[in-house]
Formats: structure tokens, C-alpha cells, sequence
């Protein structure tokens, strides 16, 4: 039963997870505006919300087994379930700066409301959960 | 979610610095002599990206920072005033190439990125207490 409430509440935690890393890769490309050469980045929320239910084949991260200690370490992360896309310009600036201000902020606003939106669901659920336990 | 107090942060820091060379350069576009006996040369910031660590590779997002300043290679403006004690033998005055009205719209890109961010930031501090608030 217990492990049925996590099982619900893993999905709305996977998605408030991906809406975080996304606020942050929009406050990056918000916060480069003006570096030259810069290339905005984004990533398709509905394919990392699949890639991390299906939960897709993920190796683990992978370290080279070290034999003595003069030996360099190596350690191989593997990547997440988002696939880091590159924004494709409009009007391509001529320092090769690919942001957008107008598509960032309306990319931010539009995520901020669905990570809000993400929260009033998780709330409501808590809220049912507490009035099944209570006793009447 | 803190990391997109970093990255804006990174972006406030590096506009103000921006702004502050842009009014330096408009407080010295008429400075004729600099410390060094030259006249002033006008300043301009570069930034670059600051990628945050151990990210995986190609996925690497960060803020901004401040690669250096560099001085404009423009010559001289030279101003005819045979008046002035700097004049050379054909009464010319060798002026700061300061661009004001560069310089001005400069300082204006800087406020707007500048609030941009500041958005971001109160944004970023909303959704965090919202968070800290969930099922309540």
C-alpha cells in the first residue's frame, strides 16, 4: 500500500524535477543574452518526461578501476534521460549569439506556471491522502 | 532550483560591471590626459560562459562572467584647438574615441538584461517558497 502512494508520487516528483532543470537551462539562456557566441540551449519536456518513465536503458556512471595509486582516475558520467537540444534562430545575431529574449521569457513564464501547476496537483493529492487517514 | 540563483546572479554581476565601464567611459569622453599622459581610451567588457561543474559532457549549461576588459584600438578623436596647451605643432588635441551615443545605448542593453534577470531571480525565489510550502 505504502509503496503504491510512492509509486504515485514518483511521477509528479520526476516531473517537478524535469521542470527544475528546465527553469535552469532557461535562466542560463536568459542569463547569456549578451555573450558572444552563445548558443541558447532548451530541451523537449514531453521526450525527457517518457525517456525517464520508461525509465530507457541507462548505463550506470562508469570509473576506471584503479590498481595503484599513481594511476590517473577516470570516471565516465552517463547522461540523464534529457537530450540537450540547441534553439534554432530567427534572426541570428552577428556575434553568434542565438538568444531570444522574447521566446526565453515567454519559454520561462510558460514553465513557471506548469511547475506551479505541478504543485497544486501534488498538493491536492497530499490534501486527499490526509483526509483518508483522518478519522471522521 | 539554487543553481539559477548562481546563474542569474553570475548575469547581475556581470552587468553591473558592464555598466560600470560603459560610465566610466562616458564620465572620461572628454578626458584628454589619463594618468599615463594619453588620452583616455575607451573600455569595453567581454563575457564569456561560465559552465558550472561536473556536468555531463555537451549538456553543460552556466552563467556569465567576465573574460576581461579590453581597451578600443580606435584612434584618437583629434579636435582642433590651437588654444589648448596639449595641442600639437598643427593646434590639433588628441580626445578620448569615446562613442557617447554607443556607449549610451550600451548602458541601456545593460539595465534590460539587468532587470531580466532580477525577473528571474524573484521568479526562481517564488517558486522556492512555493515549494518549501507544498501540501499545506
Amino acid at each position: 500500500m505504502i509503496d503504491r502512494i510512492g509509486e504515485d508520487f514518483r511521477f509528479h516528483q520526476q516531473a517537478l524535477a524535469l521542470r527544475t532543470q528546465r527553469q535552469e537551462v532557461l535562466s542560463s539562456n536568459i542569463a547569456n543574452a549578451d555573450t558572444p557566441n552563445y548558443k541558447a540551449r532548451d530541451f523537449d519536456f514531453r521526450a525527457a518526461m517518457e525517456g525517464a518513465l520508461e525509465g530507457r536503458m541507462r548505463l550506470p556512471d562508469t570509473s576506471l578501476a584503479l590498481t595503484s595509486a599513481r594511476h590517473i582516475p577516470g570516471k565516465a558520467v552517463s547522461a540523464g534521460p534529457v537530450d540537450m537540444l540547441y534553439r534554432q534562430p530567427l534572426q541570428p545575431s552577428l556575434d553568434g549569439n542565438t538568444v531570444d529574449m522574447d521566446v526565453e521569457r515567454m519559454e520561462f513564464a510558460d514553465n513557471t506556471m506548469r511547475y506551479q501547476t505541478g504543485l497544486s496537483v501534488v498538493t491536492g493529492k497530499i490534501r486527499t491522502l490526509m483526509a483518508a487517514l483522518q478519522q471522521q | 532550483m539554487f543553481n539559477i540563483f548562481k546563474i542569474a546572479g553570475s548575469a547581475l554581476m556581470a552587468q553591473s560591471q558592464r555598466m560600470n565601464v560603459s560610465a566610466s567611459n562616458m564620465a572620461n569622453a572628454e578626458s584628454a590626459v589619463g594618468p599615463d599622459g594619453q588620452p583616455y581610451r575607451a573600455r569595453q567588457v567581454v563575457f564569456r560562459v561560465d559552465p558550472q561543474a561536473s556536468q555531463p559532457y555537451g549538456q553543460d549549461i552556466g552563467g556569465v562572467a567576465v573574460a576581461g576588459i579590453v581597451e578600443d584600438p580606435a584612434p584618437p578623436k583629434m579636435v582642433y584647438d590651437p588654444g589648448n596647451v596639449l595641442a600639437n605643432a598643427d593646434g590639433y588635441v588628441a580626445m578620448p574615441n569615446v562613442d557617447v551615443v554607443a556607449e549610451t545605448v550600451n548602458m541601456i542593453s545593460a539595465s534590460r538584461s539587468y532587470q531580466a534577470n532580477v525577473e528571474v531571480v524573484n521568479t526562481a525565489k517564488s517558486l522556492m517558497q512555493q515549494t518549501l510550502r507544498l501540501g499545506q
